[in-house]
């Protein structure tokens, strides 16, 4: 989708959230909330936050918009580049990799027709994003879709169980503070 | 059967929430320390108890509290490292969202025991279903007034918070999770000042590990002596283990410190063996930064002793035969795997997660993944072999933070005992670059 040149902004909800996190810091450490405030952003706009949508970020918590970039562009959770609907996190890492990372990666560029680390798939469904141990080596091999964990991937009953469960969403599913009827259609899709 | 001090109920129906965790004994030590106990006498409890950080470096919990500032009216914080990312480890995940409220627990007791009033639970950015799960039952705690102004009518006043990252393996760095938590880049700070004279906003400040924080319930509830009466020498008390890799049950298990390797892996009570009837190669037993140890060294001591579960037993012989409990994330690999593969696969990983301030990190972990990649994929060198050790070498104590030995360790204890494996890559490269390939090592003993 054509980026607009409509200045984003957050929804009331995510607004509210946004103030209550502030409040868990003294008042003049409101940038401790950055984090947090993009993890919500991120969630608002599409699973990725872009240049503007950063901008807002700076501008809700009252620092410089460079104090953001620099934080987002450390941290790996953060797309900076435009996604799929569903940002599948593979764990790569040993303990994965000795429980078949590797294959399951390879699989779901099959099935999926996205790149690993790269383009999306045709249908615009699914991007696949190899990310480092996710504190689950215990269940693996493991892929992160926003919040959940599927765990135990390790046939292709699995997988499929998997992509039809997101095939199937609409919407992504609601955050808490969206309980009362905000619509969470995804913005960029 | 060994004793469940954490975990005894975490399979209990509805334990997550503060009804049912009440009806199992919880928020008792929230009761005994601040009706019946100063806060010195909880920080001594913990003293006696000789627990040990359950982070991964081990350091006693109690001389960590007695070492915070505390200059008369500036705040002083206690935040918790939920920030588990160290591969091989899932315990903290596996507590928090199945017993959120013995975390809050335990920091409502240690908050009062270090006179902090804000505290924080720093939890890793992957784990925002877990914030949520901890966030009811704070929200549940406040509600039952165990948290907020004047709880239970002692005066003590405590706000608790949770604070997700956002995907940096570095911030389960104390400093470099300090710095996250003031919404910077997760670049470890160097010391001194330590956190606890100059922590969060340079104000005093303790970290401590999930684990750490539980284990203080079941310390003030039966007293610091009673804890201590479990374990073997300076490893007292109990310990969770994230067992992980070709096991035929994976999963985490709450062991007395003490226990034998041996029955930890092939005893049906725990780990049930090695899977797929295959033999056991190798083991990482604390964490990938630990070294790797071949199965002969791992099960015993190179003195013929049993190896036990203990800080001590695991470190015997130092690194040339021995290993770390670091963080009890236990990884096995069974006679398939791959020693050089799976080196460069964490390799790969510290490279990844190197914040990239310290030039030796920065550009080491570059060079160990490159090197082992072309090793693993048919392109290596001889020479190569001793170029891992000598980078490695380079690495180590060279940086402000200790990812640089964490990257360095497995991959010299790799090349230490399974050379020949590495070797067997460089004369035999087409073979050893075919998926799957596996050179059956002997150990090899330094």
């Amino acid at each position: 989708m054509e980026t607009t040149s409509v200045k984003p902004q957050f929804s009331e909800a995510a607004k509210a959230e946004i103030e209550r996190i502030c409040k868990q810091y003294p008042p003049e450490r409101r940038k401790s909330a950055l984090l947090p405030v993009l993890h919500i952003a991120q969630a608002e706009f599409g699973g990725w936050v872009s240049p503007e949508v950063q901008d807002l970020v700076a501008e809700v918590i009252g620092i410089k918009p460079i104090e953001v970039y620099e934080v987002s562009s450390f941290y790996t959770m953060f797309n900076l580049k435009p996604v799929g609907k569903h940002v599948l996190e593979i764990c790569r890492t040993g303990p994965c990799m000795l429980r078949g990372s590797d294959e399951l990666t390879a699989h779901l560029e099959r099935i999926t027709g996205a790149k690993v680390n790269g383009a999306t798939s045709p249908d615009g469904l699914f991007t696949l994003k190899e990310v480092e141990c996710l504190a689950a080596c215990g269940f693996a091999p493991i892929v992160q879709v926003r919040e959940k964990y599927y765990e135990q991937l390790d046939t292709p009953a699995a997988v499929d169980a998997m992509l039809t469960e997101l095939r199937n969403q609409v919407h992504r599913p609601a955050l808490p503070w969206e309980e009362t009827g905000l619509p969470n259609a995804l913005a960029n899709n | 059967m060994g004793r469940k001090l954490l975990t005894e109920h975490i399979n209990v129906e509805g334990i997550d929430t503060l009804e049912v965790y009440r009806k199992h004994g919880g928020y008792r030590s929230v009761e005994k320390a601040l009706k019946t106990m100063t806060p010195d006498e909880v920080v001594e409890e913990v003293k006696k108890s000789g627990l040990r950080g359950r982070g991964g470096a081990g350091f006693p919990t109690g001389m960590k509290w007695s070492f915070l500032a505390k200059p008369e009216g500036v705040p002083r914080y206690l935040v918790c490292n939920a920030d588990e990312s160290e591969p091989g480890t899932f315990k903290d995940r596996q507590l928090m969202s199945k017993l959120p409220h013995l975390l809050v627990e335990g920091m409502i007791t240690s908050s009062y025991a270090l006179g902090a009033n804000t505290s924080y639970i720093y939890i890793r950015g992957e784990l925002l279903y877990v914030l949520r799960i901890l966030e009811k039952a704070i929200a549940e705690a406040y509600a039952a007034g165990f948290l907020g102004k004047n709880i239970l009518g002692s005066g003590y006043d405590l706000d608790l918070h949770v604070h997700p990252g956002g995907g940096a393996y570095i911030c389960g760095e104390e400093t470099a999770l300090l710095e996250s938590l003031e919404g910077k880049r997760g670049n470890p700070r160097n010391k001194p000042p330590f956190p606890a004279v100059q922590g969060l906003y340079a104000r005093p400040t303790v970290v401590n590990n999930v684990e750490s924080i539980a284990a203080v319930v079941p310390i003030i509830n039966d007293g610091g002596e009673e804890y201590a009466k479990i374990g073997v020498g300076r490893s007292t008390g109990t310990k969770l283990f994230s067992a992980c890799g070709h096991l035929n049950k994976p999963g985490i298990y709450e062991i007395e410190l003490g226990l034998p390797v041996e029955e930890f892996i092939y005893s049906d009570e725990y780990c049930g063996g090695i899977w797929k009837g295959r033999d056991l190669k190798a083991v990482v037993a604390g964490g990938s930064s630990v070294p790797i140890l071949p199965k002969d060294l791992i099960l015993k001591t190179a003195a013929g002793e049993q190896r036990l579960m203990t800080y001590e037993s695991l470190s015997d012989g130092g690194f040339v035969t021995g290993t770390m409990l670091g963080s009890g994330g236990f990884i096995a690999m069974d006679e398939t795997t791959c020693i050089v593969r799976n080196t460069w696969s964490f390799s790969r990983f510290y490279h990844h997660e190197s914040c990239g301030q310290c030039s030796p990190c920065r550009e080491g972990t570059g060079w160990l993944e490159k090197v082992l990649h072309r090793l693993e994929h048919g392109h290596g060198h001889m020479e190569d072999i001793d170029l891992l050790v000598s980078v490695a070498k380079q690495i180590e104590g060279n940086t402000i933070c200790p990812l640089g030995e964490a990257a360095a360790w497995p991959v010299a204890a790799a090349v230490r005992h399974f050379r020949d494996e590495f070797e067997w890559h460089v004369t035999h490269a087409k073979e050893a670059a075919q998926p799957g390939a596996v050179y059956q090592s002997k150990s090899v003993l330094v």
